[in-house]
Protein backbone atom coordinates (compact mmCIF):
# COMPACT_ATOMS: atom_id res chain seq x y z
CA UNK A 1 0.00 0.00 0.00
CA UNK A 2 1.28 3.30 -0.86
CA UNK A 3 1.87 5.65 1.19
CA UNK A 4 -0.58 8.73 1.16
CA UNK A 5 1.28 11.64 1.76
CA UNK A 6 -0.30 14.92 3.44
CA UNK A 7 0.70 17.68 1.79
CA UNK A 8 0.84 20.77 2.97
CA UNK A 9 -1.87 23.11 1.55
CA UNK A 10 -0.32 25.81 0.28
CA UNK A 11 -2.39 28.87 -0.48
CA UNK A 12 -1.56 29.70 -4.03
CA UNK A 13 -2.28 33.27 -4.99
CA UNK A 14 -4.46 33.11 -7.77
CA UNK A 15 -2.76 35.41 -10.97
CA UNK A 16 -5.36 38.26 -11.55
CA UNK A 17 -5.93 37.50 -15.35
CA UNK A 18 -4.99 33.89 -15.37
CA UNK A 19 -6.22 30.86 -17.72
CA UNK A 20 -9.61 30.63 -16.24
CA UNK A 21 -10.32 34.53 -16.20
CA UNK A 22 -9.57 34.54 -19.67
CA UNK A 23 -11.64 31.66 -20.51
CA UNK A 24 -14.52 33.62 -18.88
CA UNK A 25 -13.92 36.90 -20.67
CA UNK A 26 -14.05 34.83 -24.25
CA UNK A 27 -16.09 31.82 -24.28
CA UNK A 28 -19.07 34.81 -24.24
CA UNK A 29 -18.07 36.38 -27.43
CA UNK A 30 -18.27 32.82 -29.44
CA UNK A 31 -18.98 29.65 -27.69
CA UNK A 32 -21.14 31.05 -24.98
CA UNK A 33 -22.69 34.00 -26.38
CA UNK A 34 -25.55 34.97 -24.02
CA UNK A 35 -27.65 35.82 -27.39
CA UNK A 36 -26.95 33.38 -29.71
CA UNK A 37 -26.05 30.44 -27.48
CA UNK A 38 -27.87 30.98 -24.31
CA UNK A 39 -30.44 32.80 -25.81
CA UNK A 40 -31.07 35.44 -23.33
CA UNK A 41 -31.44 38.98 -23.51
CA UNK A 42 -33.18 39.14 -26.96
CA UNK A 43 -35.83 41.69 -25.97
CA UNK A 44 -34.09 44.95 -25.80
CA UNK A 45 -31.57 42.93 -29.08
CA UNK A 46 -34.68 43.31 -31.11
CA UNK A 47 -36.24 46.89 -29.96
CA UNK A 48 -32.58 48.98 -29.76
CA UNK A 49 -30.81 47.70 -32.17
CA UNK A 50 -32.31 49.78 -35.26
CA UNK A 51 -29.62 52.80 -35.11
CA UNK A 52 -26.11 52.10 -33.93
CA UNK A 53 -25.05 54.66 -31.28
CA UNK A 54 -28.19 53.68 -28.82
CA UNK A 55 -26.89 50.24 -29.32
CA UNK A 56 -23.37 51.03 -28.60
CA UNK A 57 -24.18 53.08 -25.39
CA UNK A 58 -27.00 50.22 -24.10
CA UNK A 59 -24.44 47.49 -24.81
CA UNK A 60 -21.93 49.81 -22.64
CA UNK A 61 -24.72 49.99 -19.67
CA UNK A 62 -24.85 46.42 -19.96
CA UNK A 63 -21.80 45.73 -19.32
CA UNK A 64 -21.53 47.93 -16.31
CA UNK A 65 -24.78 46.38 -14.63
CA UNK A 66 -23.74 43.00 -15.48
CA UNK A 67 -19.73 43.29 -14.05
CA UNK A 68 -20.60 45.36 -11.27
CA UNK A 69 -23.60 43.56 -10.02
CA UNK A 70 -21.71 40.43 -10.28
CA UNK A 71 -19.31 41.52 -8.41
CA UNK A 72 -21.23 42.53 -5.69
CA UNK A 73 -23.68 39.78 -5.87
CA UNK A 74 -20.56 37.86 -5.32
CA UNK A 75 -18.87 40.05 -2.28
CA UNK A 76 -21.96 39.03 -0.18
CA UNK A 77 -23.15 35.90 -1.54
CA UNK A 78 -22.63 33.89 1.50
CA UNK A 79 -24.43 36.12 3.53
CA UNK A 80 -27.49 36.24 1.67
CA UNK A 81 -30.36 34.87 3.14
CA UNK A 82 -31.76 31.87 0.96
CA UNK A 83 -35.24 32.93 1.19
CA UNK A 84 -34.86 36.58 0.02
CA UNK A 85 -31.43 36.16 -2.65
CA UNK A 86 -33.63 36.62 -5.81
CA UNK A 87 -34.53 40.09 -3.80
CA UNK A 88 -31.19 41.55 -2.97
CA UNK A 89 -30.14 40.72 -6.30
CA UNK A 90 -32.52 42.50 -7.83
CA UNK A 91 -32.13 45.57 -5.14
CA UNK A 92 -28.17 45.36 -6.46
CA UNK A 93 -29.46 45.37 -10.49
CA UNK A 94 -32.19 48.07 -9.67
CA UNK A 95 -29.43 50.35 -7.95
CA UNK A 96 -26.99 49.98 -10.82
CA UNK A 97 -29.23 50.41 -13.42
CA UNK A 98 -30.37 54.09 -12.02
CA UNK A 99 -27.15 54.62 -11.19
CA UNK A 100 -26.48 54.20 -15.39
CA UNK A 101 -29.89 56.63 -15.89
CA UNK A 102 -28.60 59.33 -13.85
CA UNK A 103 -25.29 59.32 -15.59
CA UNK A 104 -26.70 59.66 -19.01
CA UNK A 105 -29.28 62.01 -17.72
CA UNK A 106 -26.69 64.14 -16.46
CA UNK A 107 -23.48 63.60 -19.21
CA UNK A 108 -25.91 62.58 -22.47
CA UNK A 109 -29.24 64.03 -22.50
CA UNK A 110 -30.31 63.66 -26.28
CA UNK A 111 -29.32 59.72 -25.59
CA UNK A 112 -30.86 59.44 -22.05
CA UNK A 113 -34.19 60.60 -24.01
CA UNK A 114 -34.14 58.37 -27.22
CA UNK A 115 -33.35 55.14 -24.67
CA UNK A 116 -35.86 56.30 -22.14
CA UNK A 117 -37.46 52.71 -21.45
CA UNK A 118 -35.09 50.65 -22.59
CA UNK A 119 -32.38 51.10 -19.81
CA UNK A 120 -35.28 50.55 -17.25
CA UNK A 121 -36.13 47.23 -18.88
CA UNK A 122 -31.68 46.31 -18.30
CA UNK A 123 -33.25 45.36 -15.01
CA UNK A 124 -35.16 42.75 -16.37
CA UNK A 125 -32.76 41.16 -18.91
CA UNK A 126 -32.31 37.90 -18.54
CA UNK A 127 -28.52 37.92 -18.88
CA UNK A 128 -28.26 39.91 -16.10
CA UNK A 129 -30.37 37.82 -13.95
CA UNK A 130 -29.04 34.80 -15.19
CA UNK A 131 -25.12 35.46 -14.98
CA UNK A 132 -25.86 36.24 -10.99
CA UNK A 133 -27.32 33.12 -10.34
CA UNK A 134 -25.76 30.66 -12.27
CA UNK A 135 -22.14 32.63 -11.54
CA UNK A 136 -22.05 34.92 -9.07
CA UNK A 137 -23.84 33.39 -6.48
CA UNK A 138 -21.17 30.90 -6.27
CA UNK A 139 -18.17 32.17 -7.68
CA UNK A 140 -15.43 34.43 -6.36
CA UNK A 141 -16.08 38.20 -6.45
CA UNK A 142 -13.12 38.58 -9.02
CA UNK A 143 -14.26 36.03 -11.34
CA UNK A 144 -17.81 36.79 -11.23
CA UNK A 145 -16.87 40.40 -12.11
CA UNK A 146 -14.97 39.23 -15.01
CA UNK A 147 -18.02 36.69 -16.11
CA UNK A 148 -20.13 39.93 -15.78
CA UNK A 149 -17.89 41.82 -18.25
CA UNK A 150 -17.58 39.06 -20.79
CA UNK A 151 -21.29 38.38 -20.80
CA UNK A 152 -21.83 41.83 -21.22
CA UNK A 153 -19.28 42.08 -24.04
CA UNK A 154 -21.19 39.39 -25.94
CA UNK A 155 -24.46 40.40 -25.46
CA UNK A 156 -22.81 43.66 -26.90
CA UNK A 157 -20.92 42.47 -29.78
CA UNK A 158 -24.39 40.91 -31.22
CA UNK A 159 -26.16 44.15 -30.24
CA UNK A 160 -23.47 45.70 -32.33
CA UNK A 161 -23.48 43.53 -35.19
CA UNK A 162 -26.94 43.34 -35.60
CA UNK A 163 -27.47 47.29 -35.15
CA UNK A 164 -25.00 48.27 -37.88
CA UNK A 165 -26.58 46.06 -40.67
CA UNK A 166 -29.99 47.23 -39.59
CA UNK A 167 -28.99 50.81 -39.77
CA UNK A 168 -26.56 50.78 -42.91
CA UNK A 169 -29.46 48.61 -45.06
CA UNK A 170 -32.40 50.21 -42.91
CA UNK A 171 -31.23 53.93 -43.24
CA UNK A 172 -28.30 54.22 -45.07
CA UNK A 173 -25.90 55.99 -42.33
CA UNK A 174 -23.93 54.87 -39.10
CA UNK A 175 -24.08 56.25 -35.81
CA UNK A 176 -26.57 58.63 -36.60
CA UNK A 177 -27.14 60.57 -33.76
CA UNK A 178 -24.23 61.00 -32.42
CA UNK A 179 -21.81 63.57 -33.17
CA UNK A 180 -19.53 61.01 -35.50
CA UNK A 181 -22.32 60.56 -37.76
CA UNK A 182 -21.31 58.44 -41.49
CA UNK A 183 -24.01 59.24 -44.13
CA UNK A 184 -23.00 56.55 -46.46
CA UNK A 185 -25.62 56.06 -48.88
CA UNK A 186 -29.11 58.00 -49.71
CA UNK A 187 -31.19 60.12 -51.71
CA UNK A 188 -29.77 63.52 -50.93
CA UNK A 189 -26.28 65.44 -51.08
CA UNK A 190 -25.07 65.28 -47.74
CA UNK A 191 -25.00 60.78 -48.21
CA UNK A 192 -21.18 59.95 -49.42
CA UNK A 193 -22.82 57.82 -52.16
CA UNK A 194 -26.11 60.05 -53.49
CA UNK A 195 -28.29 57.71 -55.42
CA UNK A 196 -30.24 60.64 -56.53
CA UNK A 197 -27.08 62.16 -58.44
CA UNK A 198 -27.01 62.16 -62.34
CA UNK A 199 -25.40 59.66 -63.59
CA UNK A 200 -25.13 57.41 -60.09
CA UNK A 201 -24.73 53.70 -60.38
CA UNK A 202 -26.89 53.60 -57.28
CA UNK A 203 -29.83 55.02 -58.73
CA UNK A 204 -31.93 52.24 -58.26
CA UNK A 205 -31.01 51.53 -54.66
CA UNK A 206 -33.92 52.44 -52.03
CA UNK A 207 -33.32 51.78 -48.13
CA UNK A 208 -34.65 48.50 -47.10
CA UNK A 209 -37.53 49.39 -44.39
CA UNK A 210 -38.35 46.10 -43.31
CA UNK A 211 -34.80 47.02 -41.58
CA UNK A 212 -36.18 49.69 -39.40
CA UNK A 213 -38.84 47.46 -37.73
CA UNK A 214 -38.22 45.13 -34.85
CA UNK A 215 -38.94 42.00 -36.84
CA UNK A 216 -35.75 42.30 -39.22
CA UNK A 217 -33.70 42.20 -35.93
CA UNK A 218 -35.02 38.76 -35.23
CA UNK A 219 -34.29 37.20 -38.89
CA UNK A 220 -30.89 38.82 -38.65
CA UNK A 221 -30.34 36.98 -35.34
CA UNK A 222 -31.82 34.13 -36.52
CA UNK A 223 -29.42 33.58 -39.70
CA UNK A 224 -26.65 34.92 -36.64
CA UNK A 225 -27.45 31.85 -34.71
CA UNK A 226 -26.94 29.79 -37.85
CA UNK A 227 -23.87 30.95 -39.38
CA UNK A 228 -22.22 30.28 -35.57
CA UNK A 229 -23.57 26.72 -34.99
CA UNK A 230 -22.47 26.20 -38.85
CA UNK A 231 -19.29 27.23 -38.47
CA UNK A 232 -17.99 26.84 -34.88
CA UNK A 233 -17.04 23.27 -34.12
CA UNK A 234 -18.70 23.14 -30.45
CA UNK A 235 -22.02 23.91 -31.18
CA UNK A 236 -22.58 22.24 -34.61
CA UNK A 237 -24.34 19.61 -32.43
CA UNK A 238 -25.46 20.88 -29.08
CA UNK A 239 -29.19 20.93 -29.91
CA UNK B 1 -27.84 47.40 2.36
CA UNK B 2 -30.91 49.39 1.38
CA UNK B 3 -29.64 52.10 3.33
CA UNK B 4 -26.56 52.29 1.57
CA UNK B 5 -28.41 51.97 -1.79
CA UNK B 6 -30.52 55.00 -0.71
CA UNK B 7 -27.90 56.99 0.13
CA UNK B 8 -26.09 56.56 -2.95
CA UNK B 9 -28.69 56.84 -5.04
CA UNK B 10 -30.10 59.64 -3.46
CA UNK B 11 -27.10 61.69 -3.34
CA UNK B 12 -26.03 61.28 -6.83
CA UNK B 13 -29.45 62.21 -7.98
CA UNK B 14 -29.51 65.30 -6.45
CA UNK B 15 -26.29 66.22 -7.22
CA UNK B 16 -26.55 66.44 -10.53
CA UNK B 17 -30.26 67.39 -10.40
CA UNK B 18 -29.67 70.93 -11.30
CA UNK B 19 -27.68 70.20 -14.30
CA UNK B 20 -30.17 67.49 -15.05
CA UNK B 21 -32.68 70.27 -15.67
CA UNK B 22 -30.83 72.38 -17.49
CA UNK B 23 -29.81 69.40 -19.77
CA UNK B 24 -33.92 68.86 -20.12
CA UNK B 25 -34.56 72.38 -20.96
CA UNK B 26 -31.75 73.02 -23.42
CA UNK B 27 -33.47 69.65 -25.15
CA UNK B 28 -36.64 71.25 -25.32
CA UNK B 29 -35.30 74.42 -26.96
CA UNK B 30 -33.88 72.84 -29.44
CA UNK B 31 -37.13 71.17 -30.69
CA UNK B 32 -38.85 74.84 -30.48
CA UNK B 33 -36.22 75.92 -32.81
CA UNK B 34 -36.51 72.36 -34.95
CA UNK B 35 -40.28 73.72 -36.10
CA UNK B 36 -38.64 76.96 -37.19
CA UNK B 37 -35.75 74.70 -38.61
CA UNK B 38 -35.89 76.44 -42.26
CA UNK B 39 -35.57 80.10 -40.43
CA UNK B 40 -33.27 79.97 -38.03
CA UNK B 41 -30.56 81.56 -40.62
CA UNK B 42 -28.90 78.42 -42.12
CA UNK B 43 -28.46 77.11 -38.66
CA UNK B 44 -29.64 73.13 -37.64
CA UNK B 45 -31.23 73.24 -34.20
CA UNK B 46 -29.45 69.56 -32.98
CA UNK B 47 -26.27 70.99 -34.28
CA UNK B 48 -25.85 73.61 -31.96
CA UNK B 49 -24.09 73.78 -28.84
CA UNK B 50 -25.65 73.70 -25.63
CA UNK B 51 -24.49 77.31 -24.62
CA UNK B 52 -25.33 78.64 -29.12
CA UNK B 53 -28.69 77.06 -28.14
CA UNK B 54 -29.10 79.31 -25.04
CA UNK B 55 -27.89 82.40 -26.17
CA UNK B 56 -29.89 82.41 -29.34
CA UNK B 57 -33.33 81.17 -27.67
CA UNK B 58 -32.41 84.27 -24.83
CA UNK B 59 -31.71 86.67 -28.37
CA UNK B 60 -34.42 86.04 -30.53
CA UNK B 61 -37.20 84.24 -28.71
CA UNK B 62 -39.85 86.24 -26.87
CA UNK B 63 -41.71 83.36 -24.12
CA UNK B 64 -45.13 84.73 -22.86
CA UNK B 65 -47.27 81.93 -20.46
CA UNK B 66 -51.00 82.08 -20.99
CA UNK B 67 -53.74 80.81 -19.30
CA UNK B 68 -56.96 79.33 -20.56
CA UNK B 69 -58.93 82.35 -21.16
CA UNK B 70 -56.02 83.88 -22.98
CA UNK B 71 -54.60 86.01 -20.03
CA UNK B 72 -50.45 86.50 -19.89
CA UNK B 73 -49.02 85.43 -16.74
CA UNK B 74 -45.91 87.19 -15.38
CA UNK B 75 -43.34 84.90 -14.10
CA UNK B 76 -44.83 85.07 -10.24
CA UNK B 77 -48.13 83.12 -11.45
CA UNK B 78 -45.57 81.16 -13.05
CA UNK B 79 -43.63 80.30 -9.94
CA UNK B 80 -46.52 79.83 -7.97
CA UNK B 81 -48.13 77.42 -10.48
CA UNK B 82 -45.59 75.12 -9.50
CA UNK B 83 -42.70 75.84 -12.08
CA UNK B 84 -39.06 77.59 -10.15
CA UNK B 85 -37.89 80.16 -12.66
CA UNK B 86 -41.51 81.91 -14.03
CA UNK B 87 -40.78 81.56 -17.54
CA UNK B 88 -42.56 79.86 -20.31
CA UNK B 89 -40.02 77.40 -20.77
CA UNK B 90 -40.19 75.86 -17.19
CA UNK B 91 -44.10 74.60 -18.44
CA UNK B 92 -44.17 71.43 -18.02
CA UNK B 93 -46.83 69.96 -20.34
CA UNK B 94 -47.01 66.61 -18.97
CA UNK B 95 -48.26 67.57 -15.72
CA UNK B 96 -50.15 70.76 -17.19
CA UNK B 97 -52.03 67.63 -19.57
CA UNK B 98 -53.33 66.12 -15.91
CA UNK B 99 -54.76 69.28 -14.83
CA UNK B 100 -58.54 70.06 -15.37
CA UNK B 101 -58.68 72.22 -18.85
CA UNK B 102 -59.75 75.32 -17.45
CA UNK B 103 -56.59 75.71 -14.66
CA UNK B 104 -54.20 74.93 -17.48
CA UNK B 105 -51.55 76.98 -18.12
CA UNK B 106 -49.29 77.18 -21.62
CA UNK B 107 -46.42 78.54 -23.48
CA UNK B 108 -46.06 80.79 -26.14
CA UNK B 109 -42.83 81.42 -27.94
CA UNK B 110 -42.65 84.36 -30.36
CA UNK B 111 -39.75 83.99 -32.68
CA UNK B 112 -38.13 87.09 -34.48
CA UNK B 113 -36.60 86.18 -37.21
CA UNK B 114 -36.07 89.67 -38.44
CA UNK B 115 -38.08 89.80 -41.58
CA UNK B 116 -41.03 88.23 -39.99
CA UNK B 117 -42.39 86.68 -37.06
CA UNK B 118 -43.40 83.11 -36.01
CA UNK B 119 -45.75 82.00 -33.17
CA UNK B 120 -44.81 78.82 -31.67
CA UNK B 121 -47.26 76.89 -29.98
CA UNK B 122 -46.65 73.67 -27.66
CA UNK B 123 -49.55 71.21 -27.91
CA UNK B 124 -50.02 67.68 -26.19
CA UNK B 125 -51.95 64.65 -26.40
CA UNK B 126 -52.82 60.87 -26.41
CA UNK B 127 -50.51 58.85 -28.53
CA UNK B 128 -51.22 54.75 -28.60
CA UNK B 129 -49.32 53.99 -25.44
CA UNK B 130 -48.28 57.46 -23.49
CA UNK B 131 -48.12 61.18 -24.33
CA UNK B 132 -47.02 62.34 -27.61
CA UNK B 133 -46.73 66.18 -27.83
CA UNK B 134 -45.09 68.65 -30.86
CA UNK B 135 -44.28 72.15 -31.13
CA UNK B 136 -45.95 74.01 -33.64
CA UNK B 137 -44.97 77.27 -35.56
CA UNK B 138 -47.39 79.65 -37.57
CA UNK B 139 -46.71 82.54 -39.39
CA UNK B 140 -47.96 86.01 -38.22
CA UNK B 141 -50.91 85.48 -40.05
CA UNK B 142 -51.82 83.02 -36.75
CA UNK B 143 -53.31 80.64 -39.52
CA UNK B 144 -50.31 79.20 -42.34
CA UNK B 145 -48.07 76.82 -40.26
CA UNK B 146 -44.47 77.59 -41.03
CA UNK B 147 -43.19 74.11 -39.27
CA UNK B 148 -43.97 71.94 -36.65
CA UNK B 149 -41.30 69.34 -34.41
CA UNK B 150 -43.11 66.17 -32.40
CA UNK B 151 -41.87 63.72 -30.01
CA UNK B 152 -43.58 60.89 -27.79
CA UNK B 153 -43.23 59.06 -24.42
CA UNK B 154 -43.16 56.02 -25.83
CA UNK B 155 -44.42 55.08 -29.28
CA UNK B 156 -43.47 52.00 -31.36
CA UNK B 157 -40.46 52.92 -33.62
CA UNK B 158 -41.20 52.61 -37.33
CA UNK B 159 -44.99 52.97 -36.27
CA UNK B 160 -45.78 56.11 -34.61
CA UNK B 161 -42.31 56.89 -33.29
CA UNK B 162 -42.30 58.21 -37.04
CA UNK B 163 -43.60 61.21 -35.92
CA UNK B 164 -40.23 61.69 -34.35
CA UNK B 165 -37.65 59.63 -36.22
CA UNK B 166 -38.94 60.01 -39.93
CA UNK B 167 -38.08 64.27 -40.64
CA UNK B 168 -40.51 64.09 -43.73
CA UNK B 169 -43.55 63.75 -41.08
CA UNK B 170 -43.23 67.41 -39.58
CA UNK B 171 -42.69 68.93 -42.76
CA UNK B 172 -46.07 67.94 -44.47
CA UNK B 173 -47.13 70.43 -42.37
CA UNK B 174 -45.56 73.17 -43.71
CA UNK B 175 -48.05 75.84 -45.44
CA UNK B 176 -51.29 74.17 -43.81
CA UNK B 177 -53.42 76.37 -42.42
CA UNK B 178 -55.96 76.29 -39.02
CA UNK B 179 -58.64 78.92 -40.47
CA UNK B 180 -60.57 77.94 -43.95
CA UNK B 181 -61.63 80.56 -45.87
CA UNK B 182 -64.80 81.58 -43.97
CA UNK B 183 -62.61 82.08 -40.74
CA UNK B 184 -63.89 78.74 -39.52
CA UNK B 185 -61.06 77.07 -36.97
CA UNK B 186 -60.53 73.74 -38.54
CA UNK B 187 -57.08 72.56 -38.14
CA UNK B 188 -55.39 69.90 -39.80
CA UNK B 189 -56.43 66.39 -40.52
CA UNK B 190 -54.11 62.96 -41.05
CA UNK B 191 -55.65 61.17 -43.91
CA UNK B 192 -55.05 57.29 -43.66
CA UNK B 193 -55.76 57.18 -47.63
CA UNK B 194 -53.68 60.03 -47.97
CA UNK B 195 -54.51 63.79 -48.68
CA UNK B 196 -54.29 66.00 -51.94
CA UNK B 197 -50.92 68.62 -51.19
CA UNK B 198 -54.31 71.43 -52.56
CA UNK B 199 -56.02 70.49 -49.39
CA UNK B 200 -54.95 73.49 -46.93
CA UNK B 201 -56.89 71.47 -43.68
CA UNK B 202 -55.05 67.70 -44.50
CA UNK B 203 -51.55 66.05 -44.52
CA UNK B 204 -51.13 62.30 -45.37
CA UNK B 205 -51.64 59.62 -42.27
CA UNK B 206 -49.11 57.05 -41.02
CA UNK B 207 -49.80 53.49 -42.11
CA UNK B 208 -49.86 51.18 -39.42
CA UNK B 209 -50.17 53.95 -36.82
CA UNK B 210 -53.84 54.68 -36.99
CA UNK B 211 -54.39 55.54 -33.30
CA UNK B 212 -51.11 57.51 -33.11
CA UNK B 213 -52.03 59.98 -36.40
CA UNK B 214 -55.31 60.07 -34.34
CA UNK B 215 -54.07 61.46 -31.60
CA UNK B 216 -52.00 63.60 -33.14
CA UNK B 217 -55.21 65.04 -35.24
CA UNK B 218 -56.63 65.60 -32.06
CA UNK B 219 -53.72 67.00 -30.47
CA UNK B 220 -53.92 69.96 -32.93
CA UNK B 221 -57.59 70.36 -33.04
CA UNK B 222 -57.71 70.86 -28.97
CA UNK B 223 -53.97 72.22 -28.25
CA UNK B 224 -54.29 74.89 -31.07
CA UNK B 225 -57.91 75.98 -29.71
CA UNK B 226 -56.50 76.47 -26.25
CA UNK B 227 -54.24 79.25 -28.20
CA UNK B 228 -57.69 81.01 -29.62
CA UNK B 229 -58.50 83.67 -26.98
CA UNK B 230 -55.02 85.51 -26.94
CA UNK B 231 -54.56 85.18 -30.49
CA UNK B 232 -58.23 86.86 -31.25
CA UNK B 233 -56.82 89.82 -28.57
CA UNK B 234 -53.92 90.24 -30.47
CA UNK B 235 -55.17 90.36 -34.01
CA UNK B 236 -57.34 92.97 -32.88
CA UNK B 237 -54.73 94.70 -31.85
CA UNK B 238 -53.37 94.39 -34.87
CA UNK B 239 -55.60 95.36 -36.96
CA UNK B 240 -55.82 98.87 -35.26
CA UNK B 241 -52.28 99.00 -35.68
CA UNK B 242 -51.01 98.81 -32.27
CA UNK B 243 -47.86 96.53 -32.30
CA UNK B 244 -48.25 94.36 -29.08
Amino acid sequence: MAEILDKDVVKVKEPLFGKVEKKLLKDPLNDNNPITVQVLGVCSALAVTSVVYPSFVMAIAVVFVCGFSSLFTSLIRNKIPPQVRMIVQLVIIATLVTIVELVLKRFQYPIYRQLTVYIGLIITNCIVMGRLEAFAMANKPWRSFVDGIGNGLGYGAILLIVAFIREFFGKGSLFAGSGLEMKIIGGSPDYFINTMAEGSWFGWYANNNLMVLPAAAMFIIGVLIWVQRSYNPKLVDIS
Amino acid sequence: MTSIVALVLSGLFMGWKDQSAINESIFNKRAILAAVSDHLGGKDAQKMGDDEVNAFFDTNVKQIALDMSGTKLTEEEVSNAGYKGGKAEHIDMAKEKKKPEEERIIPLYIFDAGKEEFYIVTVIGNGLWDNIWGNIALKSDLNTIAGASFDHAGETPGLGAEIKDNPSFPKRFKEKEIYNDDGEYVSVALKKTGAKPSNPHAVDGISGATVTANGVEEMLWRGIQYYEPYFNSIKTTKKSGVRN
